[in-house]
């Protein structure tokens, strides 16, 4: 047995041709938050998707909470909660029947739903607005509400697409606290993002361009290491130096 | 654990509710629209030919001829107007749609009825609608021939026949055509319903969220079924019940089966539109689909217009595909015969078996990837 959350061992992807995951090998501890990061098109989203059980590896090894994700994807699914770039809440439901819905699907009794969406709502202040359709809600309410949804069941690994992108800075800046507590609470959480400064709020970050990681360390080490002053700055030289590398390489489609 | 399967399959039916409840706009038009083409279907599918335009050139001007047009105008078939024009005008007479046939009566009829064994009258009948030229060449016999025999009490033929028309006694074509509509409309608007109901959460990008919890295909295909099963029985009883009540169709049999059976018909339109939904990637995709495998087999496979026994043998075997020819079966036997269950036991297990594969080979394909 392993005390890892994500393990991950050369696992790969393909698309016909076009690669768009390769051999990446991880280790994510348990309370760990881990950010992945990358240019659009690196490969992060492919990734989740596979440690969700979404896709299909084509090679290598990987388990998610001690689970492997070939033989034991169902297992998998009750100790994960999922958010996808979309914010996938049906917006012509209101907040209360998405809560319900989503609650449902994890198999929750009534009165469990009941309670964690009272809960929720008012975490979010969104007791008032529980009538709303979702479409009406601003969308970091929306990402809110989302997120919320993802852990109706309490996994204790939680994948986080993309979560902020498109959201306001101040709502970004909320979004991250609410992670940090969950993690406080032994959650682990695996979190892709292209904002360069939401690094800095990862214990780790591995950073990804075309399908492989480049570089995985703690942010003060890397900016130690590339001997930088922000995250902003390490990602540029480290995928200047990668380009430098890699100029034979193909671009993907 | 038992019970977090029916708490999965609850939420998607109370889901699939809401979402159509929070749609008053769209319910209402999938609630008019069947109404809309029952009655509009229902009234101009009428092969009954009545007032009849016939036009009577009457050369004779005699008792005689006077009484052979009084039978025309006897007969509710007919609407008779006396020609006195010249005969080169009859040809306009068709065109003008003045009048679909023409009687010519010689101006010698008295004598030739009096000197020869026949007496020739001529009919021009407008061909153009072949079915409508046949129905008033065998009215205009038939008053012939009733003028013949009250005219000459010698004549002895070798038979007479006599038939009894059963169940439709004044061989109404709306007691006929409405329950086709009803078969049709109904399967029509089933499929459509649910499948875009998966295509449309595959677009949205909702799925995703939901294959990454721990629901089962049989979840998701059951609880979603669900409600539009109580959609569908709404809609089905409100179609019956125009179709009775406007066109006056009588009632046999037991209003409790028919409406269990139509239950089971809606079924198994619905479990088509999710077989549909779990295939097809986009809701256009899926809603041409329904349309291609539910409107045209329908209406040609099922015998609801073309009996299916002149069908060509090939066409035979595939209308045992079609669940509107079992549903015909069961809805024309229960209201025009009063047909009871144990008539109806073999279509009505027809119908349950298709429900069942369908939803079975629905959950079979249901992927629970994002793989293409």
């Amino acid at each position: 047995m392993d005390t890892y959350a994500v393990l991950t061992e050369k696992l790969s992807r393909h698309f016909g041709d076009f690669v768009a995951v390769d051999g990446v090998t991880l280790r994510v501890s348990t309370g760990e938050v881990f950010g992945f990061l990358g240019p659009n098109g690196a490969g992060k989203t492919t990734l989740i998707r596979m440690l969700c059980g979404l896709l299909k590896p084509t090679s290598g090894r990987a388990t998610v909470g001690g689970y492997d994700v070939y033989r034991e994807s169902e297992r998998i699914k009750q100790h994960i909660g999922y958010m996808s770039q979309r914010f996938s809440l049906y917006g012509d439901l209101t907040v209360q029947e998405n809560i319900d819905f989503y609650g449902g699907i994890y198999g929750l009794s009534r009165e469990r739903v009941q309670r964690k969406r009272e809960e929720l709502l008012s975490t979010l202040h969104l007791g008032r607005y529980r009538n709303l359709l979702t479409r009406d809600l601003p969308l970091g309410f929306k990402q809110r509400l989302a997120l919320g949804c993802a852990m109706l069941h309490e996994p204790p690994i939680l994948f986080l697409d993309e979560p902020t992108s498109g959201v306001d800075p101040a709502a970004r800046r909320a979004f991250w606290e609410v992670i940090h507590a969950t993690a406080r609470q032994g959650t682990t959480i695996f979190v892709t993002t292209h904002f360069m400064e939401e690094a800095e709020y990862c214990h780790r970050v591995a950073i990804m361009n075309f399908g492989k990681v480049v570089a995985l360390d703690s942010p003060g080490s890397l900016k130690t290491r590339y001997q930088k002053s922000t995250m902003q700055e390490v990602f540029v030289a480290i995928l200047q130096q990668e380009g430098a590398n890699s100029e034979f390489r193909e671009e993907p489609a | 654990m038992r019970s977090s399967h029916l708490f999965m399959i609850l939420a998607f039916a109370r889901k699939e509710l809401f979402h159509i409840l929070h749609d008053p706009r769209t319910l209402a038009i999938i609630f008019i629209m069947p109404v809309m083409q029952l009655i509009m279907f229902g009234y101009a599918l009428n092969m009954e030919i009545q007032n009849v335009d016939i036009a009577v050139v009457d050369m004779s001007h005699s008792p005689l001829s006077r009484e052979i047009v009084r039978e025309f105008r006897g007969s509710r078939f007919f609407t008779v107007r006396e020609y006195t024009g010249e005969l080169s005008g009859l040809d306009a007479l068709f065109k003008k749609r003045q009048a679909r046939v023409v009687l010519l009566i010689p101006a010698d009829l008295d004598v030739q009825f009096r000197h020869q064994p026949f007496v020739p009258l001529q009919f021009l009948i407008d061909a153009s609608d072949a079915n409508a030229a046949t129905l008033i060449r065998n009215y205009c016999n038939q008053v012939v021939m009733n003028f013949n025999q009250s005219h000459n009490r010698q004549l002895r033929l070798p038979f007479r026949v006599s038939s009894n028309i059963l169940f439709n006694p004044d061989m109404k074509s709306t007691y006929f055509f409405v329950p086709g509509l009803i078969a049709l409309l109904l399967i029509m608007l089933s499929a459509l319903l649910t499948s875009i109901s998966i295509t449309r959460e595959k677009e949205t990008g909702t799925l995703e969220q939901i294959l990454v919890s721990p629901v089962r295909p049989a979840h998701i295909v059951l609880g979603k079924v669900l409600p539009y099963v109580v959609m569908g029985i709404l809609i089905g009883s409100l179609i019956l019940l125009i179709g009775f009540v406007l066109f006056q169709i009588p009632f046999r049999g037991s209003m409790v089966l028919l409406f269990l059976l139509t239950l089971l018909y809606i079924l198994t339109a619905l479990s088509m539109g999710i077989l549909i939904s779990t295939v097809a990637q986009t809701q256009q995709v899926a809603m041409m689909i329904a349309q291609m495998a539910t409107m045209l087999p329908t209406l040609f496979l099922s015998g609801f217009i073309f009996p299916i026994s002149s069908m060509p043998v090939v066409l035979q075997y595939l209308s045992y595909l079609v669940p509107a020819r079992y549903y015909l079966l069961i809805v024309r036997g229960i209201i025009l015969k009063g047909s009871a269950l144990h008539h109806l036991l073999f279509p009505a297990l027809v119908l349950a078996g298709m429900s069942v594969l369908l939803l079975l080979i629905s959950v079979r394909k249901f992927r629970m990837t994002l793989e293409g």
